[in-house]
């Protein structure tokens, strides 16, 4: 009974633990590299991010000029400061989601928002580090952003759509904006200086 | 509710159809060991295997020593498990240099790996070493789930022999699950979830500046193997805190329904198997119809309840319409990617199985909707289920429905020309009370105690104004939930509940693994008995008279009693929670501001 226990649970554990995800690294690296990488984003050889990962911004108040993503829950680790994905459990009858809702909300409306919000602008996502928004929360910042910019709309919503994704086969999953990519490709087309702290000097270009 | 929905479901089972039906045929035969084709490349290999370990693979074990030979592979590698977490920070592919585990986290955490239950009290990113993830907690992904199909493989040999004590070889039953089904289906799949965006490599965390001036620091390592045999073995321990929410280990709708798939591939494939194996395709069919049928109905609720969306942000003003510009519903803890539907049926499969791997957080779901994971759990996970544990639960409710139906009309229960005595209805009985006696005793534990209590995030501290009632049952689910999952060996969580804090370390990390130990190993205990006592029997040449387990009446039986037993037995628990939660919601809407 002892040996056959030690030594099948040794082979299996090499097999399973070290062939099986060495063989999945090479191929993956092969085959898939940028992928398997973490589908970064990069601008002059700079790591602005991953594709995949949203990138909340802490005070949406500050930064008019990008388009906003979802709140999040997620964190930074104070130990190995290593992003710590996240939702906020927060149960239907919370107190805090309430309270926190409302005060998306009110930012948003201060905003110059005056139709319908969606949900998904307000809400925290499952892993706090969703890249997406709907179409129609992207929809509803084009005034501000286009504004901020000092840019045409229909550049910035241009943008939108180029990083809009359709539902996969038309029916898996939600159509869905990238945030990061637009910002990023903002960024590129528009460039924006924030005007300096109490003097409306004229932004950049 | 959106047409994608419907669609998403259809072809969700018939993929799940599809790939079962291959599959259970092709397991049927490498159990029996007339795999030919795959044998040519695997028994060189198996050959030298047995010879080191001193197996005879044409020897086999009575259910007894099908017993020891599970419960001491368990403990062995549980036991190498909790030693390299507790060894961590002196062991290489560390690159972000976590410490070692402490004691009573990785003594729950092997346990909950050991289990097939992944239940997670810690934050993947912020406490596994890359070497942590990829051997002492991806080695039990395999194991665990190899173990559950063995154990159902064993059982259903009971049921199909006759006049016989021997019911398999458990270490080559062992090694074949794994060379010929769980390795080539990981590597495939763990490829292509590669191809989607899963990370797979060995690089140190990367670090970025976001565009408002702060950092985000991505762990990085081997997801794509891990996250292959967490859903196909119906683990359920996610690499990242977030689980399959997280981008990196589910990041298209594609991928989150290939995983769905997964997670009912094997579930799935055993009724195949079972019906092979027994000689009675009908029947194996005909279990296959009525998982299909209670996880449908139980999606429909989940989808229903969701994307009506929760009434209070509805007052605030927060439009929750699902549109084609907008997923709607309740989405807070969904990601936008999955929107409702593919939340909503990922949330039910992975109860229905014993996954527990989540792309939502469940503690943010609507009360009825939320209800529903948990009664899954609740159930026994013997909808597709845990891979193996699914089917020898379901086959324990088979044996209940005949017994019952032999009970309605005075004859003696048989069982595919095997007649049922005390015997088994006392283990399947043993079985039942086992998940019902440790779910309602352990949450009680939960309840009185101030360690129990000190854990629960959605509290009566937060109140809502103008509500006339304290959000209590909020905070009882949460207790309930996790000493069901445990118990369960699920691993899913109203994930507000902290089960590991420095300051309580123990007693979250000793009473759940108490459940999960119990509760994996007490059933499997039955389960091996009931098939050494069912191979023993004459085999009852069919007759007319014989009990059809083929069919729509069967399904029928199957169905009531399983509810039956279910609501039954925890109906009382789910009021004090998720019930009163609903009605009290929708007071709350209609006096909230």
């Amino acid at each position: 009974m002892l040996r056959p226990c030690f030594v099948i649970t040794a082979a299996l554990l090499f097999l399973c633990c070290l062939v099986y995800p060495g063989v999945v690294t090479v191929g993956a690296q092969a085959l898939f590299r940028d992928q398997a990488n973490g589908s970064l984003v990069s601008r002059d050889g700079k790591v602005l991010g991953s594709a995949l990962i949203g990138q909340s911004i802490a005070d949406w108040a500050a930064h008019p000029e990008y388009l906003w993503g979802r709140p999040s829950a997620a964190s930074n680790d104070s130990a190995t400061n290593i992003t710590y994905s996240s939702g906020s459990n927060y149960g239907p009858m919370n107190g805090a989601l309430l309270d926190e809702v409302k005060a998306r909300l009110l930012l948003l409306r201060g905003s110059g928002v005056n139709g319908p919000i969606p949900a998904d602008l307000v809400t925290k996502s499952a892993s706090g580090l969703d890249p997406h928004i709907s179409p129609a929360a992207a929809e509803l910042q084009i005034p501000r952003i286009a504004a901020t910019r000092k840019i045409a709309a229909s550049k910035v919503r241009d943008s939108i759509t180029s990083h809009t994704e359709q539902s996969t086969f038309g029916f898996l999953g939600e159509p869905r904006v990238n945030v990061l990519l637009v910002n990023v490709d903002l960024d590129r087309q528009a460039p924006y200086a924030a005007p300096p702290p109490a003097a409306s000097a004229a932004p950049a270009k | 509710m959106s047409a994608r929905f419907y669609i998403l479901l259809i072809v969700f089972f018939a993929l799940v159809a599809s790939v079962a039906w291959p599959l259970g045929r092709f397991m049927a035969r490498v159990f029996a060991g007339t795999n030919n084709g795959s044998r040519k490349v695997g028994w060189p290999l198996e050959r030298v295997l047995y010879r080191w370990a001193g197996v005879d693979p044409n020897r086999e074990h009575t259910w007894k020593g099908y017993v020891m030979a599970v419960l001491g592979f368990s403990l062995l590698t549980q036991l190498i498990t909790y030693v390299l977490l507790r060894l961590q920070d002196t062991l290489p592919l560390n690159p972000a240099k976590l410490g070692a585990v402490a004691p009573w986290l990785a003594f729950n955490t092997a346990t909950s790996f050991t289990t097939n239950t992944n239940w997670q009290s810690y934050g993947g990113e912020t406490t596994m070493s890359y070497l942590s993830q990829a051997v002492a907690l991806t080695s039990h992904n395999f194991f665990s789930a190899g173990v559950g199909i063995v154990v159902a493989i064993a059982m259903i040999r009971g049921i199909a022999r006759h006049e016989t004590d021997k019911i398999g070889n458990f270490w080559v039953d062992l090694v074949r699950v794994h060379l010929y089904v769980l390795l080539p289906l990981c590597l495939f799949y763990a490829l292509f979830l590669v191809s989607q965006g899963v990370i797979q490599n060995f690089l140190h965390p990367t670090t970025w500046g976001t565009l408002d001036g702060a950092t985000q620091t991505l762990v990085q390592g081997p997801v794509a193997s891990q996250e292959a045999i967490k859903m196909l073995g119906t683990n359920g321990g996610g690499y990242f805190n977030a689980n399959s929410a997280h981008p990196f280990e589910n990041p298209t709708p594609l991928s989150n329904l290939i995983q769905l798939v997964s997670i009912f591939a094997i579930g799935g494939a055993l009724c195949v198997t079972l019906g092979e194996m027994v000689g009675n395709r009908r029947h194996g069919w005909a279990v296959f119809a009525t998982m299909t049928l209670l996880s449908v109905a139980a999606i429909l609720v989940v989808n229903h309840f969701e994307a009506q969306g929760n009434p209070l942000l509805s007052k605030m003003g927060v439009d929750q319409t699902v549109s084609a510009t907008q997923p709607g519903g309740n989405m807070e803890g969904k990601e936008l990617r999955f929107g409702i539907a593919d939340s909503s049926v990922f949330t039910v499969v992975t109860t229905d199985a014993s996954c527990g791997a989540v792309n939502t957080m469940h503690d943010s779901l609507t009360p009825i909707a939320g209800l529903v994971p948990l009664l899954n759990i609740e159930l026994g996970e013997i909808v597709f289920g845990g891979v193996g544990s699914g089917m020898y639960g379901m086959l324990i409710f088979v044996i209940l429905a005949i017994f019952l139906s032999g009970l309605m009309i005075g004859r003696t229960p048989e069982y595919v020309g095997k007649k049922l005595d005390s015997r088994d209805v006392r283990f399947a009985s043993f079985y039942i009370l086992v998940m019902a006696v440790l779910i309602l005793s352990t949450t009680s534990i939960g309840l009185m105690t101030e360690a129990g209590r000190a854990g629960i995030l959605n509290t009566a501290a937060t109140e809502i104004s103008g509500a006339p009632w304290k959000p209590h049952p909020h905070g009882f689910a949460e207790i309930l939930y996790a000493f069901s999952s445990a118990a369960g060996n699920n691993g899913s969580a109203f994930a507000g509940l902290t089960a590991y804090a420095s300051d309580h370390p123990a007693f979250y990390s000793v009473t759940l693994a108490i459940g999960m130990m119990f509760g994996r190993f007490l059933p499997i205990v039955a389960v091996l008995a009931i098939a050494g006592n069912m191979a023993k029997k004459k085999r009852v040449p069919p007759s007319p008279s014989s009990f059809p387990v083929g069919g729509g009446l069967f399904v029928a039986l199957l169905t009531g009693t399983i509810l039956l037993v279910g609501a039954l037995t925890f109906f009382p628990m789910l009021s004090f929670g998720p019930i009163v939660e609903h009605f009290q919601l929708a007071a709350a809407a209609s006096v909230a501001h």
